[in-house]
């Protein structure tokens, strides 16, 4: 399993468009992906669940890969924080 | 056959062109038990395969039409429709309750539109209710096996039949193709009419039948000039139609060069013409139409096109741009005026035997302070940017009056010690539409700084007919000497005191009323956008000299409606 931390940046969170994104990204993988937050964890490939976590300005959040292109995964994500801003 | 159909006038104009049924599906559903759980998900899988192929073309079109902004809410519906948290969800239910795939969809569709609207700091996400909702009526219709209406997918000129019309069904239309509406329902003062007008699209609304007596694709001729609709027109009737289109675009062109030109009768007086809106996009009409002002600015649709109730920023927003808009012109705003047939989902009412008479307007104001203070607040703040005056709808008695009036110099007090810049000029009046207030006038003119009459709720009130009841609405008698004697009593009481007086009602616009109401002097004619010029060139022929005779006759001599009726049209045809 892969495991990766991020130090959310962006000022209105992850919404909207970001969201949309990084499920986009995860969507292409194979592997299980999931992001916890504050305790919580949910399916990075489902709108609803990353939505509903309201992550906002300064959180901590982790995105865990399982399965066979999990590394692959987590590159192509990590891209898409930096794309959108929504980390560093 | 050529058929025709009568309604409502709701919005002027003529327009030829298909039918386009916008008809909302039963997608009602009885919850079964299911013994075979893999047949019901299979079957849901279908649906959401049929619905995804759908919305591809959907999107499509509506980027073709309507611009990659609009189309990408389609995307946001896909997504939802991928998901496998929602998808996954309804599986998961069908399999663990034994419940048929529709029970299992309304169930967790349900739950997540509770999720999204509990996030009430987060209006975003509260709008994502939306989308949830939209979806599940697709993947519904598609395991019913009924056809949704798709009006974003309109690529010709149609004419939109339906049964009524939301604010979210017209945000959906294009404008290009759609040249008009015919509806079952609703009446010269329903939003579908409102919104008519204000899109300047020719309607004809309360034909209570049109949905089933017109197909998918038959000609229709909408003439919003005289509120009908024919079905299957004859080459002769196009023909007949097309020319009066062409005279009514002539008259309009001839309207147009009043544009600019204050309003002034015959004789050298001069009267204000203002424009009613409802929301700041409307500007746009009453500036392209030359209004002197606004003469009702019916904020309850800050309230109604929100999720919850609008914070004092953002009606702080909405009010400054209409008063820098007006670039100085008076600009009259009615607080909230909720209640009656105007129902917020997030402010639950009680149930009414009489809801007209019941709870609303300034008696929720002056019951739910927050609410009305909220509101005033923003109001002042908004002050400083042009020529704000106020006023209360409903107000009954003075009491009512004084107490709202209490409110809104505590908040002014406030504001200043603050140091906000607060407008020293505001106006206080009130909606003249409740009886006993009419009646009352002289003493409410004493503390007022004006009087707005209201003429549809004061013709309902006078005569005690519900203006929405068509077995009563031969008792909407606008031209009734009763009504006439309490709108003069209004009119006068308002000038002994050097006070002004306004009407904001659909009669202000009315080729009947405006005579009558130039004869008794009332100042200000408030009305839809595209009624401005109209009434400013019936104005311009008129010389008040002489219709305050016919007035006086009107008011004292008149028996009914229509001996009025007759007396006005007798006096234009000389």
């Amino acid at each position: 399993m892969e495991k990766k931390e991020f130090h959310i940046i962006a000022e209105t969170g992850i919404h909207a468009r970001p969201a949309t994104m990084l499920v986009q990204a995860a969507s292409k993988f194979a592997s299980d992906i999931n992001i916890e937050f504050n305790g919580k964890s949910v399916n990075l490939k489902s709108i609803m669940g990353v939505m509903s976590l309201g992550v906002g300005q300064g959180a901590d959040v982790t995105i865990t890969a399982d399965g066979d292109d999990a590394s692959e995964a987590i590159v192509a994500i990590s891209d898409t924080m930096t794309k959108e801003g929504l980390a560093e | 056959m050529v058929k025709t159909i009568k309604g409502i006038a709701a919005s002027d104009g003529i327009a030829t062109a298909e039918a386009y049924l916008l008809v909302q599906p039963d997608l009602s559903f009885d919850k079964k038990s299911i013994s075979d759980a893999d047949a019901e998900v299979s079957r849901l899988k279908d649906a959401i395969a049929t619905s995804d192929a759908e919305l591809t073309k959907i999107r499509d079109v509506a980027k073709e039409s309507l611009g990659e902004e609009e189309a990408q809410v389609f995307d946001a519906h896909k997504m939802i429709l991928a998901d496998p948290e929602f998808t996954g969800a309804v599986e998961q239910e069908i399999k663990d309750q034994s419940v048929n795939a529709e029970q299992a969809l309304d169930d967790v569709s349900k739950n997540f539109i509770a999720i999204f609207e509990g996030m009430t700091d987060n209006p975003y996400m509260q709008e994502r209710a939306a989308d949830v909702r939209d979806v599940t009526k697709r993947v519904m219709a598609h395991l019913l096996g009924v056809e949704l209406p798709n009006p974003s997918l309109i690529d010709h000129e149609v004419i939109i039949i339906a049964h009524d019309l939301t604010p979210s069904d017209t945000a959906q239309l294009n404008k290009k193709y759609v040249k008009g509406f015919v509806t079952d329902i609703g009446g010269r003062t329903a939003h579908s009419a409102i919104m008519a007008r204000s899109l300047e699209l020719p309607a004809v609304v309360g034909t209570n039948t049109i949905t089933g007596d017109v197909k998918e694709g038959q000609t229709v001729i909408l003439d919003g000039l005289n509120g009908a609709a024919i079905i299957d027109p004859s080459d002769e009737d196009i023909k007949k139609y097309d020319k009066m289109a062409k005279d009514f675009a002539a008259q309009k062109a001839e309207w147009e060069k009043l544009k600019n030109e204050a309003t002034v009768t015959a004789d050298g007086k001069h009267f204000d013409i203002a424009a009613n809106i409802g929301t700041p996009d409307d500007l746009d009409g009453v500036i392209a139409n030359g209004a002197e002002g606004i003469g009702l600015y019916r904020t309850e649709f800050l309230y109604m096109q929100s999720e919850e109730l609008p914070t004092e920023d953002d009606q702080f927003e909405a009010y400054k741009t209409v008063l820098e808009g007006m670039k100085g012109k008076p600009v009259v705003v009615r607080t909230m005026d909720i209640g009656g047939d105007k129902h917020l989902s997030y402010l639950p009412l009680p149930e009414e035997m009489n809801p007209f008479l019941g709870y609303r307007a300034i008696r929720i104001s002056l019951d739910r302070q927050e609410i009305f203070r909220t509101q005033l607040r923003a109001l002042l703040r908004a002050s400083a940017f042009g020529q704000l005056r106020i006023m209360f709808p409903m107000i009954g008695t003075l009491a009512e009056f004084r107490a709202a009036k209490k409110i809104f110099e505590e908040e002014k007090a406030k504001l200043v010690e603050k140091g906000v810049e607060v407008s020293d000029h505001i106006q206080l009046g009130m909606m003249m539409e409740v009886p006993a207030a009419a009646v009352l006038a002289d003493q409410f003119a004493k503390e007022v700084d004006f009087f707005s009459i209201g003429t549809n709720d004061l013709i309902q009130y006078t005569m005690a007919a519900d203006r929405g009841n068509e077995h009563v609405s031969y008792l909407y008698q606008p031209y009734n000497p009763s009504i006439l004697r309490l709108v003069k009593h209004v009119i006068d009481s308002a000038h002994a005191e050097g006070k002004w007086a306004g009407m904001c009602g659909e009669a202000a616009g009315d080729n009947i009323m405006v005579p009558l109401l130039l004869g008794m002097g009332l100042d200000e004619y408030s009305m839809s956008a595209t009624s401005v010029l109209r009434v400013r060139s019936l104005m311009k022929k008129m010389s008040t000299a002489d219709l305050k005779e016919l007035a006086d006759r009107a008011v004292n001599e008149s028996i009914t409606n229509e001996d009025n009726k007759k007396l006005v049209e007798s006096y234009i045809n000389k």
